[in-house]
């Protein structure tokens, strides 16, 4: 057994977090897990990158070549096709339809389009799961929550190495209890979201 | 026994914590910040922890505990061991009694640093041992040993890992027991401890004759490995251990044909100095060639070079000189794989994938200015205010360094810690005429910056002196310092004010001044520029940052009174974005500055709230 899983977004959106909590469950079922983080210099803003890899069998590097991630969660459209060439033949990208402008984007007058960034996914032979993270965290009622939603949509399409009920026993593990049920309803959400969001 | 996934740098801390260490000190700075709080954290209450005012401080404070004869340890990242070079040099000579560990975190790449150098060549020159940790769980034992080797031979030892380690996660299994701190009574007055020219001399006798004996210890050291058999060898160092370990992976399941790979030796050194030269010599007996894989200096590449000299070995050693292995960066997976393939003389995967041509435009993201950070605001006052004046801009260290990006571009130099406001001086030398404007943060400002001033005060050079006060150390994720009060045993101490310490060392102009309130800022700039007239002038912009205040009701913009965009060209604010050539503001991400307000010529942005949307 063998999941490599790169999360891609931007700061301030949660990714970090998400792969502690990936790797966490993956622990908890057992599992060896190593992940890295590239966080940059910026608190908000900037391109953050995680790399979780899980296996049965003892991990070299926390950092994987190219072509060898199975999945890409993306928080946000341009981030995941940044980091698609990580991605293997065939993998999984679970993306949130969502873009978050970047400052040079108004000042330089580009233009900048997630629904192009998520069409060129949709050719680039990989198989495409597009999420509505603000239609969720709008029903869940908290914008934090996009990184649960996309790890419930990865979860339950098969594509996060875990199954969706050892991630669902994971997070009542290691939130504070007040978070807990916010977060169980964005996993399950993003996990309807999928069914209805695979292209 | 517990296992924990930790990150490398908490691994670090409870492994400190597991070694029983008594004080521990340090200066933030990104790949290390995280260790010192994980101390604080899991403070039984019998451990000293503080943020110090800087590296300097940091170490001498660790260093006066360990002549007491108790465990120390103090962290920072690499460029701080700079700043730190004066006491560790000397305390190199002079020696610890209790066990003392220096971590200096590194960045290959950089990726968030002023340089790319190499703490292993520190030790080299300070002659201490040096510890090189490959992953989160081996930092943990790691640490607990650096402080057992440094107890037994009364010097200090520097412990380096890098960005990858530092923030790489794995499990780590945590021990049970920690070893009970040392805890001296007293401190046992000796000469030994008064460094001396002649106490120096003896000493470095001293130093020369132990290398070889930790040296020799270190050939043995569990986590010094060779394995592997043949006329070809390959040598690794820290997270390049992992990437090499990958790459031989690769290069095996690669081979359909069931054959093995070139038969090879493997090398890994955790201990790069005193160079654990039997163990090397053991690695080198029966090779042709040797490729060292390993970042930043082609250190282990010159030891084993010389050793080769030394003992007339007919090998060649590759890597960084022979261009091998890059000079510059960091190590990848998918290069240490081609090397290691070209090496070995088998056929390299491709694993360079580019994004295909017809992939749209990626966004560009460098690091940004936050929407609603008060640097923001401060920059385009002093911008504003100084639009028809020649003024140059000295910057420093800090989340205000991203205040060079357009459309602010307000650093016009940026070179260490402190920097700014000495920098400026000689700039006034050259150029009496223009206005000199020092730009500094208020953590900058306690590290290094007093001295500068009180330089400019004492050789009567007018500059500006703008302190950036926003209450905490924002760039490495907001630590206290001695202008917040807080510390790290979580008592609050009487604030250092900044203003009463500019006025102490003589500057007669200080005035603060909120810079969310554009229009009193500039005019708070003009009468410090104005004052420079006589002498050194000192303005302080106060506004904490937005990850430390509440968030103000965010704004909109009201699309038909929308014509000029002048808030996108001018602030680069990320909340405010361009839709169909209007303005538009994101409200997650709007703090609320009012900036945007200020500076439209057409009243078309105002508080959410107003317009009776929502709250």
């Amino acid at each position: 057994m063998k999941a490599n899983l790169v999360i891609a977004g931007v700061g301030g959106q949660g990714t970090v977090l998400a792969a502690k909590l990936v790797a966490r469950a993956a622990m908890a079922a057992g599992l060896a897990v190593r992940s890295s983080e590239t966080i940059g210099m910026a608190q908000r803003g900037g391109s953050v990158v995680s790399h979780v890899r899980i296996s049965d069998v003892p991990i070299a590097s926390p950092l994987m070549p190219p072509g060898a991630a199975d999945t890409i969660l993306g928080f946000e459209p341009g981030e995941a096709v940044r980091c698609l060439p990580l991605l293997r033949p065939g993998g999984t990208v679970v993306v949130n339809a969502h873009t978050v402008a970047p400052v040079s984007a108004a000042l330089s007058n580009t233009e900048y389009s997630g629904p192009a960034m998520i069409d060129f996914l949709g050719r680039c032979g990989c198989r495409l799961i597009v999420i509505d993270g603000d239609a969720i965290c709008a029903e869940v009622g908290s914008p934090k929550v996009l990184n649960v939603a996309l790890i419930g949509a990865a979860a339950a399409a098969g594509a996060l190495g875990l199954p969706l009920e050892q991630m669902e026993a994971a997070l009542r593990k290691s939130l504070r209890p007040k978070l807990v049920d916010m977060n169980i309803q964005a996993l399950h959400a993003g996990a309807r979201a999928a069914a209805k969001g695979e292209q | 026994m517990a296992t924990e996934f930790l990150m490398g740098n908490e691994a670090i801390g409870l492994g400190a914590l597991a070694a029983g260490v008594r004080v521990v000190t340090g200066y933030p700075g990104t790949p290390s910040s995280e260790i010192l709080p994980t101390v604080a954290a899991g403070n039984p209450g019998n451990i000293h922890v503080e943020w110090s005012v800087n590296e300097k401080v940091a170490l001498e404070v660790a260093a006066g505990a360990a002549l007491a004869g108790a465990r120390s340890m103090v962290t920072m990242k690499q460029v701080g061991l700079n700043v730190a070079a004066d006491p560790l040099m000397s305390l190199a000579y002079l020696g610890v009694k209790g066990g003392m560990v220096v971590v200096v975190a590194d960045d290959p790449g950089p990726i968030s640093s002023q340089t790319e150098q190499d703490t292993r060549s520190f030790g080299l020159f300070s002659k201490l041992p040096v510890f090189d940790p490959a992953s989160p769980e081996e930092a943990y034992e790691m640490i607990i040993d650096a402080f057992e080797l440094s107890e037994r031979y009364g010097a200090p030892v520097l412990f380096r890992p890098t960005t990858r380690v530092c923030h790489g996660n794995a499990p780590v299994n945590l021990r049970e027991t920690a070893a009970a701190a040392s805890a001296p009574e007293r401190f046992v007055k000796d000469p030994r401890w008064v460094i001396f020219p002649r106490l120096s001399y003896q000493n470095h006798i001293r130093i020369e004759q132990q290398l070889p004996v930790i040296a020799e210890e270190f050939s043995s050291y569990r986590f010094n490995t060779l394995a592997g058999a043949g006329r070809l060898g390959i040598v690794t160092q820290g997270i390049s251990t992992g990437y090499v370990a990958e790459a031989l992976g690769i290069l095996a399941d690669l081979d359909q044909q069931g054959h093995q790979l070139p038969a090879h030796k493997l090398l890994r050194v955790a201990t790069p100095h005193p160079f654990p030269k039997r163990l090397a010599l053991d690695f080198l007996h029966g090779l042709d060639r040797v490729l060292v894989v390993e970042e930043l200096d082609p250190f282990i590449e010159r030891e084993l070079q010389r050793l080769a000299g030394e003992r007339q070995l007919q090998v060649s050693v590759l890597g960084k000189a022979s261009g091998h292995i890059q000079v510059a960066g960091e190590n990848t997976v998918a290069a240490v794989t081609q090397a290691i393939a070209s090496f070995l003389g088998v056929v390299a995967p491709s694993l360079a994938a580019p994004l295909p041509a017809e992939a749209p435009e990626l966004p560009a993201r460098p690091p940004v200015l936050c929407a609603g950070c008060s640097h923001r605001s401060a920059f385009v006052a002093v911008k504003r205010a100084m639009r028809k004046r020649r003024a140059i801009f000295s910057g420093d260290i800090g989340c205000y360094t991203l205040g060079n990006a357009e459309p602010l571009n307000m650093v016009d130099t940026c070179l260490c810690m402190g920097a700014g406001i000495t920098m400026a001086q000689g700039l006034h030398v050259v150029e009496p005429k223009a206005v000199h404007f020092a730009f500094i943060g208020d953590s900058t400002f306690f590290h290094s910056g007093i001295t500068g001033v009180i330089n400019a005060v004492y050789n009567r050079t007018p500059i500006v002196v703008v302190v950036l006060d926003n209450a905490t150390t924002a760039m490495t994720g907001l630590q206290p310092h001695p202008g917040t009060g807080d510390t790290m045993m979580g008592s609050v101490s009487q604030k250092v004010d900044i203003a009463t310490v500019l006025r102490g060392l003589g500057v007669k102009h200080v005035e603060k001044c909120d810079p969310l309130k554009l229009e009193e800022s500039m005019a708070a700039v003009v009468r410090a520029a104005d004052a420079t007239a006589d002498g050194v002038a000192a303005l302080i912009f106060e506004s904490p940052c937005i990850y430390v205040a509440p968030p103000a009701p965010s704004y909109i913009v009201d699309a038909e009174a929308c014509v000029c965009k002048e808030c996108i060209i001018k602030l680069g604010c990320p909340a405010i974005l361009s839709v169909d050539g209007k303005a538009v503001i994101d409200e997650t991400l709007c703090f609320g500055c009012d900036l945007c307000a200020q500076i439209c010529m057409f009243d078309a942005i105002s508080p959410f709230s107003l317009l009776g949307a929502k709250p």
